[in-house]
């Protein structure tokens, strides 16, 4: 029974995850760190499934089906991005401020 | 002997998290995103979720990770410049994460310990696992069944709908892809 160090494990994750997002300009780099997150996410389903049974890992599919989904539609869109801009710079895709 | 193991896959998991969100070269992080996920994978395995750990590695490492790497590769991003923000920034995202992570460890401490002597009679000092009966019971059923099919019966009895839900948000997401990525839209 492992409940707490892989608690903490699924804390410290999220806490990178969240430096990463904060601390890079690459928007490809970004969706990693969203990834991250969402494994930090995946890993305290799976630490608490030991006491409340096997829903916490039917949630674990769900997470990583809506991760997939946002990865194809996340690349897509820095795909069709990078056509435009010819940069993931966060810097360069201001459209939306004026 | 199980705890020595997990540390160990604990601090590859850390370490590689660090080293992708501080590598330069877009490339190299998502290999080291890539062996965090291998090190998430060996600790479901100690976690006694074997199922969730082969998708883990089917998913996440094989599938989505090389999705982004076709992608960094394809708008040829390998040596990028330098895409980290100012000192200002580095500042504010160490006391942000900091603060976050030392909130999140606090609640860590706190939980399974209150949940345990609320759910006992006795104020401290009791096990949870004693005190959740649910999760022996998918245990066992692991042992009698198999593992798949301890995640397979609530995922096609509980959770039916859902699952079909899930299939509508791939549908969706696969027609989004497909018509953002085409040239002239």
């Amino acid at each position: 029974m492992l409940l707490g160090p892989a608690l903490a494990l699924s804390a410290i994750l999220f806490s990178l995850g969240v430096a990463g997002v904060l601390l890079r300009r690459n928007a490809i780099v970004l969706f990693m760190c969203i990834e991250l997150m969402l494994n930090a996410v995946n890993l305290s389903f799976v630490a608490l499934a030991q006491l409340h049974g096997a829903s916490g890992y039917v949630m674990v599919f769900f997470v990583m089906t809506v991760a997939a989904a946002e990865a194809a539609v996340g690349l897509a869109i820095i795909i069709g991005i990078f056509r435009h801009k010819q940069s993931v710079d966060l810097r360069n895709i201001n459209l939306l401020r004026g | 002997m199980t705890e020595v193991v997990f540390y160990i896959f604990a601090a590859a998991a850390v370490l590689s998290a660090m080293l992708c969100i501080l590598q330069k070269n877009p490339m190299a992080a998502v290999l080291w995103l890539v062996s965090t996920m291998f090190s998430l994978a060996a600790i479901y395995v100690l976690l006694n979720a074997e199922f969730i750990a082969a998708i883990q590695v089917l998913v996440y490492a094989g599938a989505i990770m090389v999705l982004f790497l076709f992608v960094i590769m394809l708008l040829n991003l390998g040596n990028a410049r330098s895409d980290f923000r100012g000192p200002s920034s580095v500042a504010a995202t160490v006391v942000i994460a900091g603060l976050l992570a030392v909130e999140l460890l606090a609640l860590v401490y706190y939980s399974p310990r209150r949940l345990a002597s609320e759910f006992s009679q006795w104020p401290s000092y009791s096990d949870p696992a004693t005190l959740f009966v649910a999760g022996q019971i998918t245990q066992q059923e692991a042992a009698a069944k198999g593992v798949v099919a301890a995640v397979a019966a609530p995922l096609f009895q509980v959770y039916l709908i859902p699952f079909e839900i899930t299939s509508i948000l791939l549908l969706a997401a696969i027609i989004g892809a497909v018509v953002l990525a085409k040239r002239d839209v």
